[in-house]
């Protein structure tokens, strides 16, 4: 909790000054810090603060080939985000690489070799650009180095030109591929003899490609994996392919903590192609990573070993489940709104609440929930694991190739030196495969199989029913405006399941960086602000869900500014500048967020005019004003998440029988330095729709603890009619701030916004999400 | 034993009549193109063309599969799918791309029959297959593009 003065939020302080100066700091930082041993130290920030840290050492990422052949590595999982393409592009840029020799290796999980591969938290790009290009830097330079050496020049009168050193005074040049095996020779430069290329040198970096809101712009956009993509050559988990694989499937416990009481095989051994049914113990809670337990087929095909499970009689024992098995999503909703009604652990105030609500011309009440949901990468968990003399190799599509070698090494009881984990492409990520329990189950499995490697699939009805679920959540808000609308007070009860309650006896709040997700970094200017958070038990396995606990948050803070502009009969857009107030930088600690995404809160403050700046340019896009037809309507949200900021507008049509048609998605988001702005694009173009099915479809609802939906039948997506006609995205163009992310920050305003959007056409406030039939009824 | 036609090979089997073509296809000849998602028809990622026809091979059982099977691996050699492919990489449709090669065998199947479908058409039998990156307004475009239409979104 922490006390912030109104004058402190608005004043545009120094950064360093109030750092410095800010009494309690550290006591706000421990008070922050997440306790369980996940979150990092906040000594320091940004990729240095992270496991493993920052590498830029050139030999660890680049190799070039006699013939030329730049190999760059990249130490970072690809799920759709196109890490693979951007970090490698950025290297090859500093190097000065023809792009049609470059060719890209993944890394294997090696946190002391290659630095920090945790791939969560729309860090890649934002930890690692400077790391590769100084690698890249280093490269070039011992390139020229080793030009100069060979022509008994000093390195000052040679130069890199694109995949070649010359010597201008004669004329002279060596190509990449015939300085290669000096270079790789001579020490590696210091950090402080390395000179970044300037802008003006760049070739790929922060340059537009590809197709550009309906333009196709001439330059090809660059995609390492796009070839293979197509033509059905890219490798995925489930596409790995070693002889003598057998393939497995587990039938897990519905209930999140039950057991095997126990189980017939008889049926399930005469299906064709079954060789083996192996148990697995479950871990119990909390889970973690850990496999929940059940019963594996182990068969010569995926399909027979489908028929053997479906053929098992398995008898489930509940008990050790507890409460997890009468979770039931009706009754803990209306448990969350009843426990919204009463105060909370109070998470930051200033001024009056209370009274100002009393003394308040109007007051604007509303709760809001938001289901839990399923991440449903379209690859469905897959491993492939052989157990082999004391040694472990997994082939696997993770984000988090370090936990899973740890979680292998801990089952096995082995050393992690004698775990590999070779990093597959992902078939889509979203947090649920940051999660290894997927293949810690296969080791699991491949333990009883010496020397064979074992493929576990997945089913979609596995992955859907078992997932590490997105938090439900109500947000309970009061405000408080004045004769003319203006606020004078906010009170905001939020109520989630908490992440930790995955690693730690459910703590029932939630943890600092959760709050840290817009809830108390929100910025409105407002006399009297009160943010708390009542207690939320877990039932189910809860885990990060692309842009976590921002999306709650967001859906019901710009769900309530509407609400607020709307009671105070004020345009949204005017309404929601006027209480962000002017543009100013607010420091996190002076709103109890000691997290901020891990950075440096001096370079990363919350900056208000950059969040006006997307309103402005995503209404102006939009032609916000303009009377609209009847039936439809513009909806705005806006968020800053990740150290981003995003502000999204919909232009909706709702017909008689509550069909939804999203005409336009106007879309300003400012990450800062933009890297490759072709894949910061299509990030956002994909977070447009999977917000939309956030908004319209995805639900998990319980009933005595086992999840009603399990595959895309019940589990809804959207799909291409629910993707909006036209879809713009208008980026800021803004070099001069630190870099942030772009794989999540784009989701959290898309569901608002919609929602927004479906009032302004209809006059019907959704404050119940997925919006469902709702607007049929 | 079952026999099937992929891609203009001949494959014997010994595989269970009711295995779906699917697992036949990755599991016992072992080619991975056509991908698992859904083992229900809900999602595309395991299409490909039975006699030309998009088929969802996830619920397809194998006895059921007579005819010129063709899958992503082919499409290279495809006078419609080359281009289909091309205009996928042109226009960058791809995020993670596991569901792409089945987007890819039903946007050919489409321009097969269709070669220049309205946009409409194009969403209504695009409809089945689900890209959960989110990549619908590319995957129009670049099948307005493949068929040589104005890209319009």
């Amino acid at each position: 909790m922490s006390q912030s003065d109104d004058t402190l939020l608005l004043a545009n302080v120094s950064r360093r000054g109030l750092l410095k100066g800010l009494a309690g700091a550290s006591a706000l930082l421990l008070a922050a810090r997440w306790d369980i041993g996940l979150a990092n130290e906040q000594t320091q920030f940004g990729a240095g603060a992270m496991p493993g840290g920052w590498v830029d050492n050139p030999n660890v990422f680049i190799h070039i080939d006699a013939n030329g052949l730049v190999t760059i590595v990249n130490n970072r999982a690809e799920m759709g985000q196109g890490i693979r393409t951007s970090l490698v592009m950025v290297a090859a840029d500093e190097l000065g690489a023809d792009w049609h020799q470059v060719r890209a290796e993944q890394a294997d999980g090696d946190q002391d070799k290659f630095g920090n591969q945790n791939t969560d938290g729309s860090r890649s790009m934002r930890h690692w650009y400077a790391p590769m290009r100084r690698a890249a830097a280093a490269a070039r330079l011992m390139l020229e180095q080793a030009a100069a050496n060979q022509w008994g020049v000093s390195v000052d009168e040679v130069r890199a030109d694109i995949h070649k050193v010359v010597h201008p005074s004669t004329g002279r040049e060596l190509s990449f591929g015939q300085l290669a095996e000096a270079a790789r020779e001579l020490d590696v430069p210091g950090r402080d003899s390395l000179v970044l290329k300037s802008d003006s040198e760049l070739r790929f970096i922060g340059k537009e490609s590809g197709l550009i809101n309906g333009e196709l712009k001439s330059t090809h956009p660059k995609a390492i994996d796009g070839e293979d993509i197509v033509t059905g050559k890219a490798i995925f988990g489930a596409d790995v392919d070693l002889e003598n694989t057998l393939y497995a499937v587990v039938a897990r416990p519905p209930v999140y903590g039950a057991t095997v009481k126990s189980v017939d095989d008889s049926e399930a051994l005469k299906v064709t192609g079954v060789k083996k049914i192996v148990r697995i113990d479950g871990t119990g809670q909390p889970a973690a990573f850990n496999p929940l337990g059940g019963v594996a087929v182990v068969a010569t095909n995926t399909w027979a070993a489908m028929e053997g499970r479906r053929a098992l009689k398995i008898e489930w024992d509940n008990t050790s489940a507890g409460d997890n098995a009468v979770y039931t999503s009706k009754a803990y909703r209306e448990s969350l709104e009843k426990a919204a009604q009463s105060p909370g652990k109070v998470i930051r105030q200033s001024g009056d609440v209370e009274t100002a609500l009393k003394e308040a011309d109007k007051r604007v009440s509303a709760t809001y929930y938001m289901p839990h949901m399923a991440q449903a990468p379209m690859e469905p968990p897959v491993a492939v694991v052989r157990v082999s003399a004391g040694k472990a190799e997994a082939w696997a599509p993770v984000q988090n190739p370090r936990a899973t070698r740890e979680g292998i090494a801990g089952l096995l009881e082995i050393d992690l030196e004698n775990v590999t984990v070779h990093q597959t492409l992902l078939g889509g990520g979203f947090g649920r495969k940051s999660k290894p329990d997927f293949v810690i189950e296969a080791a699991q499995v491949a333990k009883a199989f010496e020397g064979q490697p074992i493929k576990l699939q997945w089913s979609r009805e596995d992955d859907i029913q078992h997932a590490y679920f997105h938090a439900v959540s109500v947000d309970h808000l009061e405000a408080g405006l004045d004769a003319n609308g203006k606020a004078t007070s906010w009170r905001h009860r939020t109520l989630s399941p908490s992440i930790a309650s995955l690693f730690a006896p459910d703590p029932k709040h939630k943890a600092g960086f959760e709050l840290g997700m817009g809830f108390n970094t929100m910025p409105f200017s407002i006399p009297a602000i009160r943010l708390e958070n009542p207690p939320a038990p877990a039932h189910v396995r809860i885990g990060w869900f692309r842009s976590v606990y921002n999306l709650p948050h967001a859906w019901a803070i710009q769900s309530f500014a509407h609400e607020m502009a709307v009671a105070a009969g004020k345009d949204h857009r005017d309404y929601v500048l006027d209480l962000l107030g002017p543009g100013r930088e607010v420091h996190n600690l002076t709103v109890g967020d000691g997290w901020n995404y891990g950075e440096d809160p001096e370079m990363y403050p919350i900056d208000v005019g950059r969040m006006r700046r997307v309103i402005e340019r995503a209404t102006e896009e939009a032609g916000w004003g303009k009377e609209r037809a009847k039936g439809r309507g513009l909806g705005l949200a806006f968020h800053h998440s990740f150290v981003s900021y995003t502000a999204v507008v919909f232009d909706v049509e709702v017909d008689d029988s509550g069909q939804v048609t999203i005409h336009r998605a106007d879309i300003a988001f400012d990450c800062g330095p933009q890297a490759n702005p072709e894949r910061i694009r299509s990030q956002m173009e994909g977070s447009c729709v999977m917000g939309i099915g956030i908004a319209l479809q995805n639900e998990m609802t319980f009933q005595d603890g086992v999840a009603q939906q399990s595959n895309f039948d019940r589990y809804l997506l959207p799909r291409m009619p629910n993707a909006p006609k036209v879809v713009r995205v208008h980026l800021i163009d803004n070099p001069d701030d630190a870099m942030g992310g772009v794989g999540e920050p784009g989701l959290p305003p898309v569901a608002p916004a919609l929602c927004n959007a479906i009032y302004a056409a209809t006059g019907k406030r959704i404050r119940r999400l997925p919006v469902g039939d709702q607007l049929s009824a | 034993m079952i026999n099937l036609t992929i891609n203009g090979q001949q494959h014997e089997l010994d595989v269970p009549d009711n295995m779906p073509l699917l697992w036949a296809i990755r599991d016992v000849v072992g080619m991975k193109g056509t991908k698992f998602g859904c083992g229900i028809a809900q999602c595309g990622a395991c299409t490909v063309h039975l006699d030309g026809v998009a088929t969802r091979s996830c619920i397809t059982p194998v006895s059921a599969a007579q005819g010129e099977i063709t899958t992503i691996e082919a499409m290279a050699d495809d006078p419609v799918g080359s281009k289909v492919q091309q205009a996928w990489l042109d226009l960058g449709v791809a995020q993670c791309g596991y569901c792409q090669g089945g987007q890819i065998m039903n946007a050919t199947a489409l321009l097969k029959k269709t070669p220049k479908p309205e946009t409409q058409e194009i969403v209504d039998a695009m409809a089945g297959n689900l890209c959960r990156c989110g990549t619908y307004n590319r995957i129009l475009a670049a099948i307005e593009r493949a068929a040589d239409k104005e890209v319009s979104s």
